[in-house]
């Protein structure tokens, strides 16, 4: 299938949705697209030889050892998974494959009261590395709909997988991810979540497991919470291997929606360095964020930290921007926008200034 | 340009300055002594219209129309520029965002920033690590950005290194050679009236403008016999 004359096929309205998570429907700054409406696939298309794009449909008849992944993150991590899914996609990077450009894969909801369960795997080969952007959105007319998403990583020794995830929801969109990462060797999965806009109800806890020397983890979320939201959303890292390192960020900003951030450290092996951060700002009396960070292990020969702070934001820092003739509402907006570090995604220049962009527009929107 | 007639300011139900009376010319430096703790700080927040102090009674006259009640960026804008003493840190604001809030002119930001050594903090969090010289150099560059007509200036020594006082002291002294310009400066070590002329100088003290006088003479004679001779001294003119 593909993407020519992807631009045209979406209304304005949607356009905007679509656009909000991330995606460039232009594809002139990506090296391929996958996109699923509902539990159709509209586009699953590689701009390169070095990567497959397929719906998981055709990859399962199509690739020969496709049922050598089919669940097995899952299995590897003693998570059971919702078998009966309808759709997502199944990405390849060839091994020692760099890629330069990014490639997206967009899931959007279309249908009023539909449940888009999705089942993906992404596999990057030995010394390959690729950006992944995929962004999740639903149509404004996509009322009581939920969206179900199982994702497995394979990261082999030394890939390098980022995986970007943009939600733009609407606040009656029920949203359940299930991830689960392996990363091997040397091989590096850094996997970032943003999610700005309203939502009703979101719960995750994607796992990474890092299971050859020198493999490293990175979780990094950025998070508004809005009136009526609750947002459940954590990060686990379980280190099988010596000398692996992991760290989880968050920067969440609740303006009256609850959100719970956590975060699990296991460290099942010496030698391991690791370190949650969670800071929140409360901006509602309404607004509710209860950051549980935890560090487990049974070996001594670890280094292993955690740091949370939650609270307001101070009236001297609005102030002092008062004090440059800046208004307190644009004072109160350019912190919370500061706050909201993009920095903090380890992104390369190319996405981080897309996602700079987007950020900031649906936070002056949203704010 | 700035007349202060009779005003009393509460912190938290407490008085901290008392029946202030104050008048600054266009053009006119006027320079603050007195203690720690005496309200000298107090007096320019009262002035920015800062969150926490109370105007009981009194006016501020800034370019003939009465501030008080008016919101900080207006005040800003009228053309009130203040240099903090203490700058808070702001995470994830950077100092070439504020410079680009205070003029549109990329050249003037950049030149100005070489000027003060600051070329490489523009696209750093501001405040954030910086070191006191290096604050005061910020605050100095967001003032000649902003160009305001009355400078606010609180210890614009204080912290700072005899070069970096060297350095700030010409740009100011620059500034306010303008016959439009004034200020207002709080200092308590005295080196910056080595480099900008004050035309009047008075002592707060004990929430009170005690004297007005020539600057640099007060200034010798507090060095000399401390601030509680002021008090005796019969002043020439009575604050």
């Amino acid at each position: 299938m593909s993407s020519k004359g992807l631009d045209a096929r979406f209304s304005t309205e949607d356009k905007e949705k679509i656009i909000a998570a991330g995606m460039d429907l232009t594809n002139d700054t990506r090296k391929g697209t996958f996109v699923q409406e509902d539990s159709d696939t509209i586009v699953s298309e590689s701009f390169t030889k070095d990567v497959e794009i397929l719906s998981v449909k055709e990859a399962a008849e199509k690739i020969s050892d496709f049922q050598e992944y089919w669940g097995k993150a899952f299995d590897a991590i003693g998570k059971e998974y919702d078998e009966e899914t309808d759709g997502g996609y199944f990405i390849r990077v060839k091994a020692g494959a760099k890629v330069e450009m990014p490639i997206q894969a967009c899931m959007f909801i279309k249908k009023q009261g539909i449940t888009q369960k999705v089942h993906n795997v992404i596999i990057i080969e030995p010394g390959a590395s690729v950006y992944l952007i995929t962004g999740c959105a639903s149509a404004k007319a996509a009322k009581e709909s939920a969206h179900l998403g199982l994702s497995e990583f394979y990261v082999k020794a030394g890939g390098y997988l980022n995986f970007t995830m943009i939600h733009s929801w609407d606040n009656d969109v029920v949203v359940k991810p299930m991830s689960a990462a392996l990363v091997e060797e040397g091989a590096s999965f850094i996997s970032n979540y943003i999610c700005l806009d309203p939502v009703k109800d979101i719960k995750m806890y994607p796992t990474a497991v890092l299971r050859g020397e020198r493999a490293r983890a990175s979780f990094n979320s950025l998070i508004v919470s809005h009136e009526g939201t609750l947002q459940d959303i954590g990060s686990r890292v379980i280190f099988q291997a010596s000398n692996t390192q992991a760290e989880i960020v968050s920067r969440v900003v609740s303006l009256g929606g609850k959100i719970v951030a956590r975060g699990h450290l296991n460290a099942c092996a010496d030698k391991v360095k690791a370190h949650l951060e969670c800071r929140g700002l409360i901006l509602s009396e309404r607004g509710n964020i209860h950051a549980i960070p935890e560090l487990e292990t049974g070996f001594r020969d670890v280094d292993m930290s955690h740091e949370a702070a939650i609270g307001k934001i101070s009236k001297e820092e609005i102030e002092y921007l008062c004090s440059r003739g800046i208004t307190e509402e644009e004072a109160q907006s350019i912190i919370i926008r500061g706050f909201m570090d993009v920095d903090i995604l380890g992104l390369p220049e190319i996405i981080k200034n897309e996602v700079k962009k987007i950020e900031e527009k649906t936070l002056r929107e949203g704010l | 340009m700035l007349d202060i007639n009779r005003l009393k300011v509460d912190v938290a139900g407490k008085r901290v300055l008392d029946d202030i009376n104050l008048k600054i010319d266009k053009g006119e430096v006027f320079v603050l002594f007195g203690p720690n703790g005496s309200g000298k700080s107090t007096l320019l927040k009262i002035i920015m219209g800062f969150y926490g102090y109370e105007l009981v009674e009194g006016s501020i006259v800034f370019k003939g129309n009465d501030i008080v009640g008016r919101k900080v960026e207006e005040r800003v804008k009228n053309g009130i520029g203040i240099m903090y003493q203490h700058p808070p840190s702001v995470t994830g604001v950077k100092l070439r965002q504020i410079a680009q809030r205070l003029t549109d002119d990329e050249n003037k930001i950049n030149e100005w920033a070489e000027k003060l050594e600051l070329t490489e903090h523009l696209d750093r969090d501001i405040n954030v690590g910086f070191s006191g010289g290096e604050m005061k150099r910020s605050e100095l560059f967001q003032l000649m950005l902003q160009e305001p007509d009355l400078l606010l200036l609180d210890e614009p020594e204080s912290g700072v290194d005899l070069e970096n006082i060297s350095i700030m002291g010409k740009v100011l002294n620059g500034y306010l050679s303008h016959p439009d310009k004034s200020a207002l400066i709080i200092t308590h070590t005295g080196y910056i009236l080595d480099y900008v002329k004050g035309k009047k100088g008075s002592v707060l003290m004990d929430n009170r403008l005690w004297c007005v006088g020539e600057p640099k003479e007060m200034f010798d004679s507090i060095r000399r016999s401390g601030y509680e001779k002021c008090k005796g001294c019969v002043c020439p003119q009575k604050g």
